[in-house]
């Protein structure tokens, strides 16, 4: 009686630890997975979007160029505008330099962010800063490229119900299209011009 | 009776505490209130300031309004491993003696569905609501599209439930998280 006591008892804290075990991986498994936001250094990112005229925009268009790719969108109103603020300041103060230097600004909230509302908003900051767009699929496949993360978040406080978690890095591209630096919001454009200057330079010699 | 001899004197300490001037309006002065210009024809908008609680007890932001546009919201964006996220808050605490600034990378009070346009050089109308000191009007410059900081006009452009204590203050230079 006792043996056979201890037998189920063992039968059952296996049953327990296995039906334990199985729904911890499906809690896993059904939570929103981490984002993956590695890129690696010298690594290429394709990508195939819009720019706010209809015309594609990939990754080659600006080869031969050092481009900055951030991803962002209008109603944001804190990062993105200080973020552009900060690479208008940049393209300022690389004075002629500035030509060697494309930056991009690729919306994550498309529906909203239209050709013309996109095409204003960069032109706010600085002429030069190119606004890209997509559909959802080229959008989500150019932001998996950099490792860029991007999530709407629903609350009625937003306007039309919502607002867009992102990643706020400022992704850099050499001349050949290879990612070469990353600058992070808190950068100031003192900062950042003198990292591309360094690379405009590498570049020339 | 020792004890109700202290809390008859702790009562009359309130009470000459609650019709002093520091304390009829809880003491609340807002500074720096500036805004961002917004960039094409963005209808949000994010301004900033700074409140400070002279009063003797705790104090809450609770709330915002504006004839620029159909809301105002309190808002904090935060970074979190790189991915910047805006959420709603319901109000933000102010302990006595100390500030609770609003800056870029931190707090704000967001405007959604503007009217019209913020431009720089223009001033834009905001009033405040705390728990205890109430409504506070302040009028909040507008600095240029991205700027971090109100720029050089705008030191005194908050006004104050205490206008003596006023002053332009001081703005530290923000900081990303």
């Amino acid at each position: 009686m006792n043996r056979r006591f201890f037998w189920q008892l063992g039968a059952a804290a296996i049953l327990v630890a296995a039906v334990a075990g199985s729904s911890v991986m499906w809690l896993r498994q059904s939570r929103t997975p981490e984002p993956d936001l590695t890129i690696t250094l010298s690594a290429t990112a394709p990508f195939a979007l819009v720019g706010t005229d209809g015309r594609p925009v990939t990754d080659q268009t600006y080869r031969g160029k050092i481009v900055l790719v951030y991803f962002g969108y209008t109603l944001c109103p804190d990062v993105c505008p200080t973020t552009l603020n900060n690479i208008a300041a940049t393209l300022a103060a690389l004075g002629s330099d500035a030509a060697k230097v494309q930056a991009l600004f690729v919306t994550v909230d498309p529906h909203r962010d239209t050709p013309k509302v996109l095409a204003d908003y960069v032109k706010a900051f600085d002429a030069r800063i190119v606004g890209l767009s997509g559909t959802d699929e080229q959008i989500a496949a150019a932001a998996k490229r950099f490792g860029v993360y991007y999530r709407r978040y629903s609350s009625a406080d937003f306007p039309d119900g919502y607002a867009m978690d992102h990643s706020a890095a400022t992704y850099v591209m050499n001349p050949r299209g290879r990612l070469v630096a990353l600058f992070t919001p808190d950068m100031s454009p003192e900062q950042m011009t003198a990292r591309l200057e360094n690379l405009i330079g590498a570049d020339s010699s | 009776m020792a004890l109700s001899r202290k809390t008859w004197i702790v009562s009359v300490l309130l009470a000459l505490g609650s019709i002093s001037p520091a304390m009829a309006d809880g003491g609340m002065t807002v500074t720096q209130a500036w805004a961002r210009a917004t960039p094409g024809n963005v209808k949000t908008g994010a301004i900033y300031l700074t409140a400070t609680n002279n009063g003797a007890s705790a104090d809450r932001l609770i709330g915002a309004s504006s004839p620029a546009a159909e809301k105002a919201e309190l808002h904090e964006m935060s970074m979190d491993n790189g991915i910047m996220k805006m959420r709603p808050v319901k109000s933000l605490a102010i302990a006595p003696g100390k500030s609770l600034v609003l800056k870029p990378g931190g707090y704000h009070v967001m405007l959604t569905g503007l009217k019209a346009p913020l431009k720089e050089g223009d001033t834009v109308p905001l009033t405040l609501q705390f728990e205890k000191a109430g409504a506070i009007a302040v009028t909040a410059q507008i600095a240029k599209v991205g700027a971090m900081h109100p720029g050089p006009m705008s030191g005194m452009s908050g006004m104050s439930s205490k206008p003596a204590s006023g002053g332009s203050g001081t703005m530290s230079m923000p900081s990303m998280h």
